[in-house]
């Protein structure tokens, strides 16, 4: 019960925050000279695409975890952590060509090692769930899920260095670096950030409970059918991690 | 896999003598030799990845030609050509690299030997690269002869020391999507899809240094930082799939 009203409380605080987040960017943020309105997106893409990266690279920290330990729940945790870096990642992609129509005049440029490094990125971890979906056994999915979950996210940083090198032109200084933004449009950058950070972190303890709670129901309705004459139904093959309680549950049942 | 096959019967006769002693397991560098021995060996009887790689960099070039429209091409687009070639032909020996492994119970066979398990991972990634020499030492040629318009001799030393430096990493990293893929149902298609923007800062890197090396004008030698940046990419990507490469053959 505790873990519901946990929910409660995150989901009613993200609300407030990213109300409040767009709120300063549409009422207090100045805005800005060069490319006027359509900087205001600045304040959404980037925090969008710094909390992408951050839950691919938490990806990869909790799958270190999960090798560790052995425990289903961490690859489950990297699971949800990298499907909603995922989700997140086609808004980047989107808000960033909207801002490159915008400021360049077309849907996608080569020019910005930013976008692109992010889009190599985006590739590699969009293998991840059809990787997962095409290894059936349980135990092996999970382990070597995590194993492409660390060496993606050591890939990261890499990446960025690569693509930043290869390209002459950088990205527009207002991006990324909050140092040389006037002070209003650096708190409403950084409150964005954490409204973003915030919503993720939220989304991906929804994504969590959901889980569980249909492993526990999957466990329950095998238990129910097992009681009954009909045969137990097998586990659906799908990319989601199974939970060490569901299989615990279905043994139980069996034996 | 048919030279172990043909030793199994031989075993325990030769194991009978020496009953009572327990024979030492080798060490790190003789699990690698024996193992690369006998990838190289099945690689000579079978004639599976070399040839096949071979011949499709130059049926690529041939492709390249007709599609560009050019008969002779230099600086960037040559690079270009060069490296979409090589990486493209490299995925095909990446993909076959662990196969008869899995379907022929080699796997079995290596975790029932009591070796450092990295030693797959070695001898693997040094068969791979011992394939891309080979794979380069026709298609380069080729390349030169049939698409290049300006002489590649005087480039020839930088261009061997980039072919090199992306050579590792290709072997590296091949290695390592190729253990990862192999128990996939679908490995022809996760392989490449794991490989290609894995592989993205070696195209950049090997391409920024082959540009100038191939175009009319000669340059003195590539900026360092391109070599820096191949040679350190090689070297974490290495260490990273030194550190799991175990997980992927744990059962």
């Amino acid at each position: 019960m505790s873990s519901s009203s946990r929910l409660r409380h995150l989901s009613v605080a993200s609300a407030l925050a990213l109300t409040g987040a767009l709120a300063l960017v549409f009422f207090y943020a100045p805005t800005e000279a060069d490319q006027g309105f359509l900087q205001k997106i600045f304040y959404i893409h980037v925090p969008l695409a710094i909390v992408c990266l951050c839950g691919f690279v938490a990806g990869g920290l909790l799958a270190i975890q999960h090798l560790r330990t052995g425990d289903s729940r961490w690859d489950l945790r990297s699971y949800v952590a990298i499907h909603m870096s995922l989700i997140f990642g086609v808004g980047v992609l989107i808000t960033g060509s909207i801002w490159a129509k915008g400021s360049w005049g077309h849907w996608w440029v080569w020019d910005s090692p930013t976008l692109v490094s992010f889009l190599i990125i985006f590739l590699l971890y969009a293998t991840y769930q059809p990787l997962r979906f095409s290894i059936e056994d349980p135990e092996r999915q999970s382990r070597y899920a995590s194993v492409f979950a660390i060496a993606a996210g050591a890939f990261v940083p890499m990446n960025f260095v690569a693509v930043r090198l290869s390209t002459a032109y950088v990205h527009p200084r207002v991006l990324g670096d909050t140092s040389n933004l006037p002070g209003p449009m650096a708190l409403t950058f950084l409150i964005s950030l954490g409204a973003f950070a915030l919503l993720f972190l939220t989304l991906c303890m929804y994504e969590t409970a959901a889980k569980r709670a249909r492993a526990k129901a999957r466990a329950l309705k095998r238990k129910l059918s097992a009681d009954g004459a009909s045969a137990a139904p097998m586990r659906r093959r799908s990319a989601e991690p199974a939970l060490g309680s569901a299989t615990a549950a279905n043994a139980g049942g069996r034996g | 896999m048919s030279a172990s096959r043909t030793e199994a019967p031989a075993a325990p006769a030769q194991a009978a003598p020496a009953a009572g002693v327990p024979r030492r397991p080798p060490g790190l560098a003789g699990t690698v030799l024996a193992l690369m021995r006998k990838e190289l060996l099945v690689e000579l009887r079978t004639l599976e990845s070399v040839p096949g790689m071979a011949l499709f960099a130059v049926s690529t070039f041939v492709v390249f030609h007709f599609a560009l429209k050019a008969s002779a091409i230099a600086g960037n687009l040559a690079a270009g050509v060069l490296w979409v070639t090589l990486l493209f032909a490299a995925m095909l020996g990446v993909n076959r690299l662990f196969v008869a492994d899995a379907e022929q119970g080699g796997f079995d066979g290596f975790l029932l030997a009591p070796v450092d398990r990295s030693a797959m991972l070695i001898a693997k990634a040094g068969s791979l690269l011992l394939y891309l020499i080979a794979l380069e030492l026709v298609a380069v040629p080729a390349f030169a002869l049939m698409l290049l318009g300006p002489p590649i001799w005087p480039s020839l030393p930088w261009l061997i020391v980039a072919l090199g430096l992306a050579d590792l990493g290709l072997a590296v990293i091949g290695t390592f999507v190729a253990a990862l893929a192999v128990r996939t149902r679908s490995r022809d298609l996760i392989g490449p899809l794991i490989a290609l923007p894995l592989l993205v800062p070696i195209a950049i890197g090997a391409s920024s240094i082959t540009a100038p090396l191939l175009s009319a004008g000669q340059q003195a030698g590539p900026p360092a930082r391109w070599l820096l940046l191949l040679g350190l990419y090689d070297l974490v990507f290495g260490l990273i799939a030194y550190a799991v490469f175990d997980f992927l053959l744990e059962d």
